[in-house]
């Protein structure tokens, strides 16, 4: 994936010298076409087209900006709610990613939305604990950080 | 009062009445990690909101792009988890209990496991 930043930013550097002229604008425009070039020949690439991957992270931001709003509309209403009518409690989530780098990011967009918060992780980096204010059912909210956040990262991943 | 003068207002609002929130659930919740939710967290997005103003305030009335402000919310983003994870880890080995109220309780056991290696561990040496 490096290889082919590396190869992008040399063609716009070609099409800057093709140009004859070194603006910021003109390196861009480069970057573009490079990224088309990259694009069409990405059958002779070792690996993925990496731009893939830039969207994947996009849409890992934009997921957790959502997530970030929604969490902090519940933590809102209980906060404000005049009877503290909630079930806290910690929960064992189980996680199928293995590089480190990437558990940790989990837990920190875990710990980032409102409503939970990583509170260990076991010894072989494949559980996580997660103390969340509210849980009324276990198995949703485990099945709920999959279906988000996990999926998103294994996305980037590969 | 233009259109963007009234979206920066907003945000900055928005953004304080998060960090009010944030200190209101302190006093609220009736346990460390509850307190813990409130203190680290309920501040991120208050936090986002307000830099997030500050930087179209400069940006398009001032003219000036200031990345300095932007990285701000990273490093906010890179400290926070952390800072929370750290301070609930600390409190559940020194056995601050939970809420009675809790429903869950999964890391009991892990914790248990560690302290009987440890005194496995000292009653060798």
């Amino acid at each position: 994936m490096a290889f082919q930043i590396l190869l992008n930013v040399v063609l716009a550097f070609i099409w800057a010298f093709l140009q004859n002229s070194y603006t910021l604008v003109d390196f861009f425009i480069g970057y573009m076409v490079g990224l088309l070039i990259l694009f069409v020949l990405r059958r002779f690439l070792t690996f993925d087209f990496y731009f893939r991957r830039v969207f994947a992270v996009i849409k890992l931001a934009l997921l957790f900006a959502r997530e970030l709003v929604l969490a902090n509309i519940d933590v809102i209403k209980i906060v404000l709610s005049p009877k503290m009518n909630i079930q806290p409690g910690i929960i064992a989530v189980p996680t199928q990613l293995k590089a480190d780098w990437e558990v940790t990011l989990l837990g920190a967009l875990i710990s980032l939305t409102p409503g939970t918060l990583t509170m260990d992780f076991s010894d072989d980096n494949q559980i996580l604990y997660i103390h969340s204010i509210d849980v009324p059912d276990k198995e949703a909210m485990i099945r709920q950080i999959h279906n988000t956040f996990e999926k998103a990262i294994m996305e980037v991943r590969q | 009062m233009s259109l963007i003068e009234i979206i920066i207002s907003i945000l900055v609002l928005l953004g304080g009445l998060l960090s009010l929130l944030g200190a209101i659930g302190i006093i609220r919740f009736p346990d460390v990690y509850g307190r813990l939710h409130a203190a680290t967290k309920s501040a991120t997005l208050g936090v986002i909101l307000i830099m997030l103003a500050t930087f179209l305030y400069f940006l398009i009335i001032e003219q000036q792009f200031v990345v300095k402000v932007l990285l701000t919310i990273v490093f906010v983003f890179l400290t926070a988890p952390v800072a929370g994870l750290m301070m609930s880890r600390s409190a559940y080995r020194i056995g601050v209990p939970l809420w009675e109220k809790s429903v869950q309780d999964d890391l009991k056991h892990k914790v248990s496991i560690e302290k009987n290696r440890k005194l496995n561990v000292t009653d060798k040496q």
